[in-house]
């Protein structure tokens, strides 16, 4: 495995963590050699350690989309390597879940909830009988087992993208992904996301690396946090989060989060 | 932490039971009715269902109210015409009853239904699975676009001698041509739709690994379906078409063949009946079709109406 200079991995212990995920300059080009190249990742190294959250942070139009795609196999690096696991990436692999943005894009709204959330098992080859009791299992821990038989474009937005948070992890991944998730509702509904989301985490042992361009929302739920620098991206500083337990109202007020929160609003904010 | 379920409320209406449910998803979906209950909700307030209610009851007052009122004027203008090419419209009913309902004419419906049947079912599933094929082979599509256009523009009844000389007179002739209609529309539209599919549905299919068969079946045709029906909708008007001009040539039988028949031998009133028979079919089975295409498109029409609110 290639080793990550800008990065030392090692827990408290002192043993060395194998990382779940090992991105290695990589680099993104669009459109090579023609009249509209774009260079969206200039070079970007960092590795996301087993059972870690790591939050990946930018400013707008950093290319946070195109390194997700990148790193979850959707599309190709241009130079350099994604290593999932120990093996490079040529799509996406058994063991990631993604999460997208628009739920209302991803999701698919001829299948209700529950043939949503269980497509993944089915193309696994799932027993029906288990597919169903697995996919109300996870229906159920992200608080839907109410509206399993409904359709998502029946549901709230914040209830749709729990639909598409369930349809990721119903296959138990090692590893999600998730781009902007909570990008498109209410403030209201974030805060419950954000918890939703670490609470499945824990309940599933997954590995959780989610892009987000708002830095409250990344110090709140990251061990650790990539900063990007703005487009073409390279990574500007790598950030470790440690603030314990969270709670929304007295983790977003402690002392700890305020200086994290500046911080990283120095690095992310264009001088 | 807080109970999340219930910090959110969820939309109302809309009110998609269990039952159309198990209609949806063709690849599999029956399989699912009834597994758990079905989380059914409130149909709205009772002040906008009953607005709804009357909505519906006005729709089909003038759906229905116009037909009427054009048949009663029908019936007055025509009851005292002595024109042989007019006849009252009593005299046309009458006749109607003894020979389509009582008489020998129905008889001629067997062979126009069961050509219309398998040429339209036919050419209709040749058009979407040559759409999925040309929709997989990029490079096929674009060598094959002229010469689908080429066919589509084609009127299709200018066939007719060709297929005679292909087929013979018999009854292939005569599905060749209806299938032969049946097609174009079909293709073009399943190649359009499933071009209009969404990236993003196409990622979250790689995201879960679905295989490229179960892509099509689960993500493509789903998602295309609104406009292949559309395109089916199409075929059927053309496949009606295709049938009464595939029986007034070189044939023996069909609602065509006694249309024709009826005029060559003077007998006006019964081809009036004719011409009626084949108006009743049209409108009976384009309610059919969309009867059909609103419950199994319900997940598109209730997602658009919701759209709109």
């Amino acid at each position: 495995m290639t080793s990550t200079p800008t990065i030392s991995v090692s827990n408290t212990q002192g043993k060395p963590i194998t990382p779940i995920l090992d991105v290695d300059s990589l680099r993104k080009v669009y459109n090579q050699g023609a009249a509209n190249e774009n260079l969206a990742i200039d070079s970007v190294t960092f590795s996301v350690n087993k059972g870690e959250f790591l939050c990946i942070v930018g400013p707008s139009g950093c290319g946070k989309t195109t390194l997700l795609r990148t790193i979850s196999g959707l599309a190709k690096p241009t130079v350099g390597t994604v290593q999932f696991e120990g093996t490079t990436l040529t799509r996406v692999p058994d063991g990631l879940g993604v999460v997208f943005q628009d739920y209302a894009r991803s999701l698919y709204p001829w299948m209700t909830n529950l043939q949503n959330v269980s497509l993944p098992l089915k193309a696994r080859g799932m027993k029906k009988a288990e597919r169903l009791r697995r996919t109300h299992e996870v229906l159920d821990s992200v608080g839907l087992s109410k509206v399993a038989n409904q359709y998502p474009w029946q549901l709230s937005g914040g209830m749709q993208q729990r639909v598409a948070i369930a349809r990721a992890l119903s296959y138990k991944p090692d590893l999600l992904l998730m781009d902007e998730p909570f990008a498109s509702v209410d403030a209201q509904t974030r805060f419950d996301l954000e918890d939703l989301i670490l609470k499945v985490r824990a309940e599933y042992g997954v590995t959780v690396v989610l892009v987000t361009h708002d830095i409250d929302e990344a110090v709140y739920l990251s061990d650790r946090i990539v900063v990007l620098s703005k487009g073409p991206s390279h990574v500007r500083e790598v950030v470790p989060v440690e603030l314990g337990e969270r709670e929304q109202l007295a983790t977003r007020s402690s002392d700890g989060f305020l200086t994290l929160r500046n911080h990283l609003l120095e690095l992310v904010m264009p001088r | 932490m807080r109970d999340l379920a219930s910090v959110e409320t969820q939309r109302t209406g809309a009110p998609l039971s269990g039952v159309i449910a198990s209609e949806i998803d063709i690849a599999e979906g029956a399989e699912y009715a009834g597994a758990t209950s079905t989380g059914s909700q409130p149909g709205g307030s009772p002040k906008r269902r009953k607005r709804t209610a009357r909505k519906a009851l006005m729709t089909v007052v003038l759906a229905i109210g116009l037909p009427i009122i054009l048949l009663v004027v029908w019936w007055i203008l025509s009851a005292n015409s002595h024109s042989p090419y007019f006849p009252p419209l009593s005299k046309i009913l009458d006749q109607f009853w003894k020979l389509w309902i009582i008489g020998p004419a129905k008889a001629q419906l067997v062979p126009s239904l069961s050509h219309l049947a398998i040429g339209y079912v036919g050419g209709s599933l040749i058009g979407i699975i040559s759409g999925v094929l040309l929709w997989r082979l990029p490079a096929v599509r674009r060598a094959t676009s002229p010469v689908v256009y080429f066919l589509y523009v084609l009127p299709a009844p200018a066939l007719l001698p060709a297929l005679i000389a292909i087929f013979g007179i018999g009854e292939m002739r005569q599905i060749a041509l209806i299938a032969f209609g049946a097609i174009w529309p079909t293709l073009l539209n399943t190649l359009d739709g499933m071009r209009g599919v969404d990236q993003v549905k196409f990622d979250s299919a790689k995201a879960m690994r679905l295989s490229p068969v179960r892509t099509v079946w689960s993500v493509v045709l789903p998602g295309a379906s609104p406009q292949i029906a559309a395109g089916l909708r199409a075929g059927l008007q053309v496949s009606i078409i295709l049938m009464v001009i595939s029986e007034m040539v070189a044939s023996t039988g069909g609602i065509g063949y006694f249309i024709l028949q009826s005029q060559a031998n003077l007998a006006l009133v019964a081809m009036w009946t004719g011409i009626l028979m084949l108006a009743i079919i049209g409108t009976v089975l384009n309610y059919l079709f969309v009867g059909v295409e609103h419950r199994v498109l319900a997940w598109f029409y209730g997602s658009r109406a919701l759209e709109g609110r």
